[in-house]
């Protein structure tokens, strides 16, 4: 639409200057968000799903380590919700898995054997939890927040160590019994139960994320990542929707930490570490943010890159996860889910310039 | 009474010294480019490991020091101008995510190259052996902390308040944008002291690894008590910094002490208090003074 | 593309109706705050009527935007009280006064750059009707959150990108999108801070004429320093120095006033 098209007015049309007019020309409009998620079709969203499902079947030696990954899935997923959505940099989410794995571990030596009673007492503790300490901290930004994320994670990491009458301490929490789900599941070294029981606890709250994400209120939650400022000049009252986030995300974390505790039978000390929030986080950037299936990328790429790594030497995994995370951060923003689009603006540019001659 | 309270004091400062020695790189680094960069453990630890493989090798004690703070110097300079530099305007979750993979890195090449196990750093015996100072004898080697922490903070306060490279990083500090249109040569300024910073903790982590001891897992252990120190010294703030560590290392050493039970998490507990009281840190923040 | 305004009628923009304010909507009195030893803003009273037109003027300084900021509440005074509609809303965070109808636009642009035009509008109109705290899926209600959007964006002359990301927009259309959020809110009070700002004079006769057309029930201070904006719109001129009110009145009092030519110019001018 040109200058000269105004309407047939009386009024002579005025020539508007290159600031109010120059539209430059539009792209695509992909690109990480929740449109990108959105587009995905139904058999899209079978995949995953279906892969998991196929490698119940498939994998029968390998089902121990498919359920570490569907659990670290599940945790890369709640930090999914806080930190590619809400825009929350924390490294304090190992806190949330830590005191759900402990909380189900304790609760099934203490009190009931029952898995699923456990697992949601672990998921209310957690869920406490990141109400509690989000409503202490989230008016805090940046480095600030950032530490006393930190803060939080050490002072468990600490008091785990300290009361090993309750955690067992440094040599962890042992002896977890777990009553057989229904009554019916039983819990083996085989380990199928715990598979299928990871895999549904994921689908559903796979369900309750994707339902969050696209709706209304998460739609605010990415404004407020981007601008919290303009948020609140229109009148969004920020906090309680981080605070909201934060303890939904809480809750989920201690969810995965749940799992872990009732999968393994076991829980140790690390759960409560800089180096676990460090992990997930790895994950989720790996695999992409605010795309909620780049958990699930993140997750698997990592274990598989472990796996493979270990034979080679014990650390070359860390070494190898490391330069990904660079290498990530440095050239590829939306992670690797994005690989696919950087390629295809990669490609795009190169036969541009063969078509644009001298 | 007193000589057991003047122990403790000694015990807690010559702690604090380290804390400082590593810590006052990322002060100013943090203050001067607002990065949070929690691979500066990482340089402490490469320093240590640096000075440990020197001297179990015999390599005289303080030609071992100097390569511990020049070799971490080195990769600084290297990883600020190809890492850190792009990243400035980026924004803090970028800046934790690439700092985080460099601790990666860091952890599991001194894991593949050192070993899982402590690494030790020999020091030559007249540190290792106690001294009289009076009241008791005391172990040499935190006297030696002591010192060498002093003279760095005489030579580094000297720096910044008189010499003209400290002016410019004042200036940078309180205003970059200010400091850029009147002609400073940012870049150089923000790698200079990148390096000096690096070449600090190396320092320290080399001098401190008798009572922080080199392991692999050295960089995130410690990575919190580091950002403690700058947080609560101020962002940027030299003083702040050295104050912080005093702090920090006599509080940390009378809690142990004292309350041994509870002493570790109730010094993170402090923190966190005390982040929630005074966001900005218990010194004025935001000055290089 | 804009569409120019007829020269004979200036349509004004639509607006939802909004209760008769008896009194003063927007009263400040006795507005005071000091960082230390330097006072940002001292003894300051204002009383705005509906659909009142001021223009706050003032050199460098002098405390203009730090009087948006204690109005919106980013910033608290140390004395005096602000009313909005009668009610006193000193304590109220800043997302409430929003909520009051007290809304703002900014001197730098603050929109949500990775989004469309659209969806900024839509956002705000969301908030509006407080129907973004919902958590289930998106319901009908979105569809009218944008169609309302859309609407106003056509109005106000930015039809040609209702779907254009923000980031991809020129700066003008960027200032008028500002505009266009802070209306959606159908706020009783508008701040406008400087919204011709980094824009070149030539081409500054756009958002005069949307300033022009804005509804005229709402009550508007508009911060400047574009003598023709304040001169062509303010119906009142406060002039603001270091802080204090050096003195308000019509425009045509304001610009013979030698104090005022004397603080914006140094000299007298004859």
């Amino acid at each position: 639409m040109s200058a000269s098209e105004t309407s047939p007015a009386a009024a002579p049309a005025s020539k508007l200057p290159e600031g109010f007019t120059a539209v430059p020309p539009a792209p695509g409009r992909d690109g990480p968000g929740l449109a990108g998620l959105g587009r995905l079709s139904l058999v899209g969203h079978a995949v995953p799903w279906l892969i998991a499902i196929a490698f119940f079947f498939i994998a029968e030696g390998y089902l121990s380590m498919g359920t570490q990954i569907l659990i670290w899935i599940l945790f890369a997923l709640s930090l999914d919700l806080a930190l590619g959505y809400a825009g929350i940099v924390t490294l304090g989410h190992a806190a949330f898995f830590g005191l759900g794995a402990y909380a189900a571990g304790i609760f099934s030596i203490h009190v009931s054997s029952d898995p699923i009673i456990g697992h949601l007492v672990a998921i209310g503790v957690a869920a406490l939890f990141g109400l509690i300490s989000g409503a202490l901290i989230l008016h805090t930004t940046g480095v600030t927040f950032l530490m006393l994320t930190l803060a939080i994670v050490s002072v468990l990491f600490e008091y785990g160590n300290q009361a090993r009458g309750l955690t067992g301490g440094d040599d962890g929490l042992q002896g977890i019994k777990i009553d057989p789900i229904f009554g019916l599941f039983e819990f083996n070294i085989f380990g199928q139960t715990a598979y299928v029981y990871a895999l549904v606890v994921l689908f559903l709250w796979f369900l309750v994320a994707w339902r969050v994400v696209h709706s209304p209120f998460g739609r605010s939650l990415d404004g407020i990542r981007q601008n919290a400022r303009r948020m609140r000049a229109i009148g969004t009252p920020v906090w309680w929707r981080l605070l909201a986030v934060y303890t939904l995300s809480a809750a989920m974390a201690g969810s995965a930490g749940a799992l872990s505790a009732h999968a393994t039978r076991f829980v140790g000390l690390s759960v409560l570490t800089l180096l676990t929030s460090g992990i997930v986080t790895v994950m989720l950037i790996l695999g992409g943010t605010r795309r909620l299936y780049g958990a699930f990328v993140g997750a698997t790429i990592y274990f598989v890159v472990q796996d493979y790594t270990a034979k080679l030497s014990p650390y070359f995994w860390e070494f190898v996860v490391g330069g990904m995370l660079i290498a990530t951060v440095l050239f590829l923003e939306g992670g690797l889910m994005d690989l696919g689009r950087v390629a295809r603006k990669g490609w795009a540019r190169l036969r541009g310039h063969r078509a644009e001659g001298p | 009474m007193l000589s057991f309270t003047a122990t403790l004091l000694l015990d807690g400062i010559s702690y604090g010294m380290i804390l400082f020695i590593i810590s006052v790189g990322l002060t100013i680094t943090m203050g001067l480019m607002r990065v949070v960069n929690l691979a500066h453990g990482s340089f402490a630890m490469i320093g240590g490991y640096v000075a440990g493989y020197c001297t179990q090798r015999g390599m005289n004690f303080y030609a071992a020091l100097a390569f511990a703070a020049i070799i971490p110097g080195i990769l600084g300079g290297l990883a600020e101008v190809t890492l850190y530099r792009p990243l400035y305007r980026k924004g803090e979750l970028s800046q934790v995510l690439l700092t985080i993979g460099i601790v990666f890195v860091t952890t599991a090449a001194v894991s593949e190259i050192f070993g899982a196990f402590p690494y030790p750093v020999q020091f030559p015996d007249y540190l290792v052996r106690p001294v009289d100072i009076g009241f008791r004898t005391y172990p040499a080697y935190r006297l030696f902390l002591i010192g060498v922490g002093a003279a760095i903070a005489l030579v580094l306060w000297l720096v910044i308040e008189n010499s003209v490279y400290g002016a410019k990083l004042r200036a940078a500090v309180d205003n970059p944008h200010m400091a850029r249109a009147v002609g400073m040569n940012v870049n150089l300024l923000f790698t200079g002291t990148f390096v000096v910073g690096c070449a600090l903790a190396g320092l320290g982590g080399a001098v401190g690894a008798g009572i922080m001891s080199l392991e692999p897992s050295y960089a995130l252990k410690y990575v919190v008590l580091f950002l403690v120190v700058v947080i609560v010294g101020g962002e940027g703030s030299f003083k702040g910094s050295f104050v912080a560590a005093m702090a920090l290392g006599i509080i940390d050493t009378l809690g142990k002490y004292f309350f041994t039970q509870a002493a570790p998490y109730l010094l993170y507990a402090a923190v966190f208090v005390l982040l929630l009281w005074r966001p900005q840190g218990l010194l004025p923040p935001k000055s290089a003074t | 593309m804009m569409t120019a305004p007829h020269a004979a009628t200036q349509t004004a923009m639509p607006q939802a109706a909004m209760p008769a304010a008896t009194g003063p909507v927007l009263s400040v009195k006795g507005l005071t705050k000091s960082f230390g030893a330097i006072v940002v803003a001292q003894d300051i009273n204002l009383d705005l009527a509906a659909g009142a037109r001021v223009g706050l003027i003032g050199p460098n300084g002098a405390g203009k935007t730090t009087f948006v900021n204690l109005l919106t509440g980013f910033l608290t005074p140390d004395a005096g009280t602000i009313e909005l509609a009668g009610e006193a809303i000193e304590g109220v965070v800043p997302e409430q006064r929003v909520r009051r109808g007290l809304a703002r636009t900014h001197q730098i642009n603050t929109l949500l750059t990775e989004d469309t035009v659209t969806e900024n509008v839509a956002i705000a109109v969301a908030e509006r009707e407080k129907y973004a705290w919902r958590m289930l899926r998106y319901t009908p209600q979105w569809r009218r959150c944008v169609a309302e959007a859309r609407q106003r964006l056509a109005d106000i002359g930015l039809a040609a990108v209702l779907d254009r990301r923000v980031s991809e927009l020129p700066y003008g259309q960027q200032r008028l999108l500002e505009i266009a959020i802070a209306l959606a809110l159908n706020p009783r009070v508008l701040l406008l801070d400087e919204p011709a700002a980094g824009i070149p004079s030539s081409d500054t006769h756009i958002i005069h004429d949307v300033i022009e057309r804005l509804p005229p029930q709402i009550a508007i201070i508009i911060i400047e320093h574009d003598m023709d904006v304040i001169f062509r719109f303010a119906r009142e001129i406060v002039v603001l120095v270091q802080g204090r009110v050096l003195t308000r009145g019509a425009p045509a009092a304001i610009a013979e006033d030698p104090q005022v030519r004397a603080v914006y110019l140094g000299r007298t001018v004859v």
